[in-house]
């Protein structure tokens, strides 16, 4: 009992040592706290160092996704490139969790340290590929995975790719 | 003879818009005491310093809509957020705040005080009957658990002041305070009564008839609008209340050192005991309700028992 009271008191006191202990919290809207550069916010799309986007259509960010916000529908240029026709994210139910980073093979989809995206029509919450594209290559400069993807399209065979040696000539002798 | 008739008048204003006016800022007050506590501004944005905000709360409560739940009982479901302020008010007729400014010198006035407070607890009561809730009957039912066991040694716990000082006046408490305040002759009666005053306020850490966490809002679950606000204002008036009578009758009222008035001092001190009331709640966490009970019972009473029968053997002692 008596060391129950001296327990509370000791609270108390530790408490009241609180009132010069400063602020923890940040003044938001005039004061805007620190994100780093791999903060989970907006989702973006990227482009490769010569300005083509890099989504591929893979559609493994739709499937990684685990509150299905993205959508999007694949298809083809003349060069063979797959591309999305449509590429959407509906932000009403995105829960910036990242695992469609992750699961991008061509550092396509990237988390951005944004957060105000704050609307008053909740439409105004999809986003279409216009909305999501930026000019950059966001956080992984000089990445190109056509360069580096052993895929065969227009302007580049198979064999042409960066640390790729050229295709076997099964029919050779040569060793 | 008029003369005092106007200091009368005036004291009774003052003290009705003081205390009133003083609950509301108490609300925003609060919160800016418990943000500091919790390392965090608090409330700041409207007026300066957020102080706007009493203003803006009251404004809110007043345009809300003021609904009465048909499954209610009517009468006393409208009746029951008054009787707190009624009976809040009217204990304050009996503080003294400084030599000749007081409302009322009962030569009761302890025993008045006690009964008003006493009366508060059926504001809980009935408001938790009435509005046909289980929530609510949970905490008018807890409420008045709580208050039987701890009405009885807050009285207890102030009559080893009346033996002290010989009269239930609370001037003459006040004036019996000249050698020594009681609060070190009496230390035991002043945390016992301090106790029992943060129950009878239903404070934290005893705000069991509320318990936001297991009873929604507990006894006020179905009030909204003023009469919510009037829930609220009572309980605000019931804690500068409290710590006016902790000032009049442990803390030796207006006395002090010269260099202030008597009222700045009985302000200062009333005002200090406020901050160790928010104090409190943000230190303290709610005990569990047979807890309460049992420190009711088991401790603070013994406690006041044995304080009362050494406070009476050491008087008769010195008049031998």
């Amino acid at each position: 009992m008596f060391s129950a009271i001296i327990s509370q008191l000791r609270t108390l006191w530790q408490i009241l040592l609180h009132t010069f202990s400063g602020y923890e919290t940040v003044q938001y809207p005039e004061e805007k706290p620190y994100l780093a550069p791999r903060y989970r916010g907006r989702i973006v799309l990227t482009r490769d160092p010569d300005g083509v986007e890099r989504c591929v259509a893979c559609n493994l960010c739709a499937v990684a996704c685990p509150v299905d916000c993205i959508a999007l529908q694949k298809t083809e240029d003349e060069d063979g490139r797959w591309y999305p026709e449509f590429f959407r994210i509906n932000f009403s139910r995105c829960i910036m969790c990242g695992f469609c980073e992750e699961a991008c093979p061509t550092y396509s989809i990237q988390l951005t340290p944004d957060f105000e995206m704050c609307e008053y029509d909740r439409q105004n919450m999809v986003y279409e590929k216009e909305h999501l594209l930026i000019d950059g290559p966001g956080k992984y400069p000089g990445y190109n995975f056509y360069r580096v993807a052993g895929k065969a399209i227009g302007g580049k065979a198979k064999g042409e790719a960066e640390n790729e040696s050229p295709p076997v000539d099964i029919r050779s002798l040569l060793p | 003879m008029s003369q005092s008739i106007w200091l009368t008048g005036i004291v009774i204003f003052g003290t009705l818009f003081g205390v009133i006016g003083g609950a509301a800022v108490l609300v925003w007050f609060e919160r800016r005491l418990l943000g500091l506590w919790q390392d965090r501004p608090g409330p700041n944005r409207v007026g300066p310093f957020g102080a706007g905000l009493a203003i803006a709360d009251v404004i809110k409560l007043f345009a809300k809509e003021d609904w009465v739940p048909p499954f209610s009982d009517r009468i006393v479901f409208i009746f029951a957020p008054t009787a707190v302020m009624i009976a809040m008010l009217l204990g304050f007729t009996v503080v003294p705040y400084a030599p000749g400014i007081h409302i009322a010198d009962l030569n009761i006035a302890l025993l008045f005080f006690l009964g008003m407070t006493s009366l508060a607890v059926y504001s809980v009561l009935l408001g938790g009957l009435a509005s046909n809730n289980k929530y609510a009957l949970l905490g008018g039912l807890r409420s008045a658990a709580q208050m039987v066991s701890y009405e009885v040694f807050m009285g207890l716990s102030l009559m080893g002041v009346v033996m002290m000082s010989g009269s239930f006046s609370l001037v003459d408490i006040v004036n019996a305070q000249e050698n020594g305040w009681f609060i070190i002759s009496q230390f035991l009666g002043f945390f016992v009564f301090v106790v029992a005053g943060i129950a009878e306020s239903h404070r934290l850490p005893f705000d069991l008839p509320e318990a936001e966490h297991e009873l929604v809002a507990g006894f006020h679950t179905e009030y909204s609008g003023m009469k919510f606000g009037m829930f609220m204002l009572g309980e605000y008036l019931g804690v500068i209340l409290i710590s006016a009578m902790i000032t009049t009758i442990f803390l030796g009222g207006w006395l002090g050192p010269d260099f202030l008035p008597p009222i700045i001092w009985f302000g200062l001190k009333s005002f200090t005991l406020v901050c160790f009331f928010i104090l409190l709640r943000a230190a303290i966490p709610r005990p569990r309700y047979d807890q309460l009970m049992a420190l009711g019972w088991k401790v603070m009473l013994p406690l006041t028992l044995v304080n009362l029968m050494v406070t009476g053997a050491v008087i008769l002692m010195m008049e031998a």
